[in-house]
């Protein structure tokens, strides 16, 4: 590691200390927007960690979270919940090489189509189970976890994340990768691999999402379809994480956290506009910042930097 | 034999939206993820016309489509030509235009549900049974069934023998070559995204005289008119028809044999085998 890198890790060390201190500060109302960042700032950096480098854009999050939130609902009175946990990070990881395998050979138009559609797919399977079985619609999810601890869950998953997306970042993997981002007829051509890089990427970042959902699961207490499987969800974290800017494992975190301050008190004064508001923020990406606020910084700090 | 008319009337229907939106993926190129909010939007042109002015939305569809190929011809302009310039390459113009379209979605869903509310709406025009081979069907599914079929064979007409329709599939072909004999090529692909929403309208309009609906319904439109223009293979018109028959079909038969909550997840079921064994559809061809 060189002197620079060094000091970067250990500032981020120190903002990460003092991000995991803000429940002691007793404020409620802060500690619930952190464990809402703190869930978006995971969803979207192993989200990113897919699409970034591969252009692939996944509407897959709220399919794998819904599917980790019933997991521990369908198990917590027979199972302890940490094995549900680990248990609905296993099925989210199947399920996404599943999908990975079955999708990703093809071009990315399917993928986004089919991933659209697999929250709501699910969704009917599982009404159509509860319904069948004769069980209620919704699951009752009672343990002695609270915010303060979910919240330091998250934050722990996210470091995970960091850690793991930093590690490809530098391996072979990670320049494949790029390389399959840049032109995939090159990467074919150079002897990469591209499904299997693209497959492992997906597994993760379905893991994740997977077992985001199994933490929030407590949160909520009371697990119905129609809310685990918001297709909300999935089109927050890809906005959060193009805002942020995909191609920077540090992009989605600068989009998360003034989106979801700005998205939370927007959508307390006006609830009934927000999916308008959605639509406009995906057009104003599209047209203004297409690299994202990432994309902002790296082209305008070196310009200022050079001029002082 | 129920199963198979339904499934009959239903596709009919389906293979209009997917012309619809065959004529802006395959000649315009845009993905237009927003497709099925231009339909609802039919809908509730038609809702409206039909409560507020007793107008029967067949004549409705008369008014509501030049209108919707207005509106789709400001926002092919508007919106995502600047989207086609920019681009470089086709993947990125996927890209773009994937996450445009969805943005222009929920405007759309914004606008619909400020305007009429949230709540699920249906109209009741001509729903008398009628009896075929013994079993009775509505008289308004009939009557949306044969306007899809009237507009979707003046489509399929005015595409295959006159000279604005060789233009378009000039286009679809090769956007490059088109140029070079004298096509506008920025032209055509108004043209066609505007007209294919204008079909996809009037598929609203029709299926408003049968079904209930809700602003936030589009978009499991949008997925059974992908999933048709895949199972049948981009820029297939013939196989697009197919498989909107195929899938009006498979959905019916989940519905009376299974569980009518379940629609849907018969539609993705077919997707994924398609993908799985055949992804060029399943009349495309080989891709090179």
């Amino acid at each position: 590691m060189t002197t620079r890198e060094v000091r970067n890790f250990i500032i981020v060390i120190m903002l990460f200390v003092l991000v995991a201190l803000i429940p002691l500060g007793g404020s409620g109302y802060w500690l619930s927007i952190g464990v809402t960042i703190a869930t978006y700032m995971v969803l979207s950096t192993s989200w990113a960690l897919f699409s970034g480098p591969t252009h692939y854009i996944s509407l897959a999050t709220g399919a794998f979270y819904g599917i980790g939130m019933f997991v521990v609902g369908g198990g917590i009175e027979v199972l302890p919940y940490w094995s549900l946990v680990l248990i609905a990070g296993c099925i989210g990881a199947v399920l996404a090489a599943l999908i990975g395998l079955a999708t990703l050979r093809l071009s990315g138009v399917y993928f986004v189509i089919f991933t659209l559609g697999l929250a709501e797919f699910v969704r009917q399977i599982v009404t159509w189970i509860q319904t069948t079985m004769g069980t209620s619609s919704g699951l009752y999810v009672l343990t002695d976890l609270n915010d303060t601890i979910i919240y330091w869950e998250l934050l722990a998953l996210g470091a995970i994340v960091y850690l793991v997306g930093w590690w490809i970042n530098r391996s072979r993997l990670g320049f494949a990768l790029r390389i399959i981002g840049n032109d995939e007829v090159v990467a074919v051509h150079s002897g990469i691999n591209t499904a299997y890089a693209k497959v492992i990427l997906f597994v993760f970042s379905g893991t994740v999402a997977t077992i985001v959902g199994a933490l929030l699961a407590p949160r909520l207490s009371y697990i119905e379809s129609n809310i685990a499987f918001s297709p909300m969800l999935s089109f927050i974290v890809v906005i959060t994480a193009l805002l942020g800017g995909a191609q920077k494992l540090w992009g989605p975190i600068v989009g998360v956290i003034p989106f979801m301050l700005v998205w939370d008190f927007l959508s307390a004064t006006f609830p009934n506009q927000t999916t308008l508001m959605l639509g406009i923020c995906f057009l104003l990406i599209v047209y203004a910042i297409p690299n994202g606020f990432a994309g902002l910084i790296e082209k305008y700090v070196p310009k200022m930097q050079g001029r002082s | 034999m129920e199963i198979l008319i339904g499934g009959i009337l239903l596709g009919g229907t389906y293979a209009l939206l997917a012309m619809g939106l065959q004529l802006q993926y395959g000649v315009a190129r845009i993905m237009n993820l927003a497709n099925g909010e231009v339909l609802v939007a039919g809908s509730f042109g038609a809702f409206w016309f039909f409560t507020a002015a007793q107008v029967n939305p067949v004549l409705a569809i008369i008014i509501l489509a030049p209108a919707a190929y207005v509106l789709n011809w400001l926002i092919y302009r508007f919106l995502l030509q600047p989207l086609v310039k920019r681009s470089k390459t086709q993947g990125h113009l996927e890209v773009d235009s994937i996450l445009s379209t969805f943005g222009i979605s929920f405007i759309f869903i914004g606008l619909l549900h400020t305007i009429f509310g949230g709540e699920y709406f249906n109209y009741e025009y001509l729903e008398i049974p009628y009896e075929v081979f013994g079993e009775a069907y509505g008289i308004n599914r009939i009557i949306a069934f044969i306007g899809a079929v009237v507009i979707a064979a003046g489509l399929f007409l005015w595409l295959s023998k006159t000279r604005s329709g060789l233009k378009l599939r000039a286009v679809s072909v090769d956007p490059a070559s088109a140029r070079l004999v004298g096509i506008d090529v920025d032209k055509a692909s108004a043209m066609a995204f505007s007209l294919g929403g204008a079909v996809t309208a009037a598929g609203g309009a029709l299926i408003s005289m049968f079904d209930t609906f809700d602003a936030s319904i589009g978009v499991v439109f949008t997925m059974k008119a992908l999933i048709i223009v895949i199972l049948g293979g981009v820029k297939e018109i013939k196989g697009t028809i197919v498989a909107a028959f195929v899938l009006g079909l498979a959905e019916t038969a989940v519905a009376t044999l299974i569980d009518p909550g379940l629609t849907l997840a018969a539609a993705f079921l077919l997707f994924i085998l398609v993908l799985l064994f055949r992804p060029q559809g399943l009349f495309g061809r080989e891709a090179s």
